[in-house]
């Protein structure tokens, strides 16, 4: 599962992250990096693009580069 | 914003503070975008700061003075980074000077990191990249009522321990709390040591430290860094030339192994930083509840998009409506000095140099002050809030679909206000072809300049009805607007399917939180617009009024030119055609035959198809320099060309013939003008940044062309459309 198959609201960590894509590495400067936990916030008009909150803050990026982020859903608590 | 070159002072004297002290040492302000760093700013330096460029880039620097009890320090505010990576122009800026590799910019001695404490995450990982550097360091931890708000608590004592010792303030600059604390804190900050090896990355700090001292005096150990992670191609070059190509391979792999250097860093940094934050702080929210709140509601499709258009309709209503009393009461007293002028010295070529030529002409231009400062209010409070920011994200698809992406938002909506730190502004892309596209369509979104030929127009032609719950002439003022979001949008898409067809751009932005904005830097933002605003009144505007006024009032006509022109006057009326007064018509037989009247006829054939007399069609090619001229142009030549100087320009538009009689405001010819102003690039400041931008002369040229084309095509196909069917 990618980050690109979230659904708004879900929790999830991410796994592995495939650098090839100069853009993800961009993500990674953000803080996008292995080990985090991540919600996906929002999604735009049409799917795309994301929104994703992590550690209080949110960064916004389209499904390509999205695709590139390996999650583990973490199931809600309730 | 539109400071592209020299140095412009902000000096007011600030009451309660009482023994000046010079500065001796220079800080650099440094911390992500958004963390709060200029109010920081303002509040350390209040008043006591300038604006320039850094030498050769179009970077503002903000410096300022901050008065501690027993000394000054002086402070440079740098652009907002995210890291040294050097991706961005702002981020080498920033690199730059702190780095002292920028002229004129002396090497500052010590580094006052921001934090926003409710993104420490982000602010953590750029202050360790920062410690590398070796200079003083302390860290302001802002928005600490936030942070509060939002149920996070920091272990201030945990954190400088986790750091290394180095010395951290927690301020809140909305409460003022914690100020005294950081300004004592400043003023031994020379003395402060950071750490040797920062805790981050400690094997690529060791290394680098060591090649460093093998290197020799030219290599410091972030230069090294920057070599290593190959974020400084020069230096990177440089290493290998030193070292040997193989040895620069082998550390590499053994710093980074097989990952770019640049992820390779995030991921060690970054998971120290979690570390840390997991020491420090109790409750880490994913998201922060009052922006979690809004953005639910701004970025849910359809009410985000109502929302924005909401927005907008409020802005143009608000110019329209909120300003009318003001700029009735500036009217008033210019065209009443203006008459008082004349009353009291007479008519002679001094009292209409004061009267036709400063009064009319700059007055017509200062006029707009309220609409204006109106207008940018809406900006900057949009900018501060971050609305603006998330408005990308709500048009990445519209974007998309002229072929760029939702990074294009901002420098377009940013245009609403002035094309040029719009262009600027759209350094943040990373494509060049999908900047160059954007900054081609930039000039067509209407900024602050078309406003006061908008306006004018609107006000005299346009009726003052409702419709609905909106004001007529705000729906006018709203369609202009979109006719030039849709040129913009247009000329992207045309770009990017012909000469600039690229790769699809990618999309990713950090996005701000909603936030109160800050009342001094919405004051001192809008102060500083006012500033520039009648700066050009004073100046540009000024220059051109005499000139044009010169031009219009000579050569005098002789009394035999008179003579004849009163018979001619009365032929016409004999035909019973609807000719102006007696003294109108001398004064119009002055205008028609002084120096600019000869020159407007010889350019009136070029405009005539679009409706324009000479007239027009002369404050049309003064203004090409910059637009909001035309107003004081057209306000000089209906002064010198009329005798009742109490009416308004408006009054005097209308009132306007062709020799024939015929009115030359005719609705056709009105619409054509204003779809002229909404296409044309009428701005030389707009075609130098291009210039400056792009480093090539091809795309201002490209621009001029194709703008001023289709603003002739468009007002010609209106008013030739117009006159057959009206």
């Amino acid at each position: 599962m990618t980050l690109a198959d979230m659904a708004p609201g879900d929790t999830a960590t991410l796994e592995k992250i495939d650098t090839s894509d100069p853009g993800v590495i961009r993500l990674m400067i953000l803080g996008m990096v292995e080990d985090i936990t991540v919600r996906l916030e929002n999604v735009a008009i049409g799917g795309d693009p994301l929104e994703v909150g992590f550690f209080g803050s949110s960064v916004s990026l389209r499904k390509e580069q999205a695709r590139h982020f390996k999650v583990k859903r973490i199931p809600a608590s309730d | 914003m539109t400071k592209v070159t020299g140095v412009t002072e902000v000096k007011i004297p600030v009451s309660g503070i009482g023994i000046r002290h010079k500065a001796t040492e220079s800080i650099a302000l440094i911390g992500n975008p958004n963390a709060g760093k200029s109010t920081l700013f303002n509040r350390l330096t209040g008043l006591r700061q300038t604006t320039a460029n850094f030498p050769g880039v179009t970077v503002e620097k903000h410096l300022g003075t901050v008065q501690l009890e027993h000394s000054a320090i002086s402070l440079v505010d740098l652009p907002g980074i995210y890291s040294l990576d050097g991706i961005s122009a702002d981020e080498r800026i920033a690199v730059d000077v702190i780095l002292g590799r920028m002229e004129d910019t002396h090497r500052p001695s010590g580094l006052l990191v921001v934090i926003d404490a409710t993104h420490i995450y982000q602010g953590l990982y750029l202050l360790e990249q920062l410690l590398e550097l070796q200079l003083p360091t302390m860290v302001a931890l802002t928005m600490m009522d936030a942070a509060t708000a939002n149920g996070i608590s920091i272990d201030i004592e945990a954190l400088q321990a986790a750091l290394g010792g180095i010395p951290v303030y927690p301020v809140s600059s909305i409460s003022g709390h914690g100020f005294d604390e950081l300004k004592q804190g400043l003023e031994h900050i020379t003395s402060i040591e950071v750490p040797v090896i920062p805790a981050s990355w400690p094997e690529l700090s060791k290394t680098a430290q060591q090649l460093a001292l093998q290197l020799g005096e030219d290599w410091q150990r972030i230069d090294v860094i920057q070599a290593l992670l190959q974020t400084h191609p020069d230096l990177a070059g440089k290493l290998g030339e030193q070292l040997g190509p193989d040895t620069v391979t082998n550390l590499r792999s053994k710093l980074f192994g097989d990952a770019p250097p640049a992820a390779a860093e995030a991921r060690q940094r970054y998971a120290w930083v979690k570390n840390v934050i997991a020491e420090v702080q109790e409750h880490t929210p994913l998201y922060l509840k009052m922006s979690a709140r809004l953005v639910r509601w701004t970025n849910r499709p359809w009410p985000a998009t109502l929302l924005f258009f909401a927005v907008l309709m409020l802005v143009f209503q608000a110019v329209f409506t909120w300003a009318t009393p003001l700029m009735d009461v500036i009217d008033g007293a210019s065209s009443s000095l203006g008459h008082w002028i004349v009353t009291q010295m007479g008519q002679n070529a001094f009292s209409s140099f004061l009267a036709d030529g400063v009064i009319a002409g700059v007055g017509s231009v200062i006029i707009f002050l309220p609409q204006i400062l109106i207008l940018f209010l809406f900006i900057i409070i949009l900018e501060d809030t971050g609305y603006l920011a998330r408005t990308s994200f709500l048009m990445d698809r519209v974007m998309r679909s002229v072929g760029l992406s939702g990074q294009s938002v901002i420098p377009m909506l940013s245009s609403f206000a002035c094309a040029v730190p719009a262009i600027m502004a759209t350094r943040v892309i990373p494509g060049r072809k999908d900047r160059i596209a954007t900054i081609l369509a930039a000039p067509f979104m209407t900024c602050s300049a078309r406003l006061p030929i908008y306006a004018l127009l609107i006000a005299a032609f346009v009726p003052n009805d409702s419709v609905g719950w909106m004001n007529l002439q705000g729906l006018v003022l709203f369609g202009l607007y979109l006719l030039g979001i849709l040129g913009g949008l247009g000329t992207a898409l045309l770009l990017k399917s012909t000469a600039l067809k690229g790769p699809k751009p990618r999309f990713m932005l950090a996005l701000p939180e909603f936030r109160t904005p800050n009342l001094q830097t919405v004051a001192i933002k809008l102060y500083d617009r006012g500033r520039i605003f009648l700066k050009r009144a004073g100046t540009v505007i000024f220059t051109v009024a005499i000139g044009v006024w010169v031009l219009a009032y000579y050569p005098r006509m002789d009394v035999e030119q008179y003579q004849s022109s009163l018979t001619e006057n009365q032929a016409t009326q004999s035909q019973g055609i609807n000719a102006p007064s007696a003294e109108n018509a001398q004064s119009a037989a002055q205008m028609s035959q002084s120096w600019l009247g000869r020159i407007g006829r010889k350019i009136e054939p070029v405009f005539k198809p679009l409706g324009w007399d000479w007239r027009v069609s002369s404050a049309v090619v003064a203004g090409f320099p910059a637009r909001e001229v035309v107003v004081a142009v057209m306000g000089t030549i209906y002064a010198v060309g009329s005798d009742a100087d109490e009416q308004s320009l408006a009054e005097k538009l209308r009132a306007a013939t062709w020799p024939d009689g015929r009115p030359i405001f005719t609705l056709p010819m009105v619409l054509g003008l204003l779809v002229f102003y909404a296409w044309c690039l009428q701005c030389a400041a707009t075609l130098a940044i291009i210039r400056r931008e792009t480093n090539s002369w091809r795309w201002p040229i490209f621009a001029w062309t194709y703008m001023t084309t289709i603003g002739y095509v468009g007002a010609f196909v209106i008013y030739q459309a117009g006159s057959m069917f009206l």
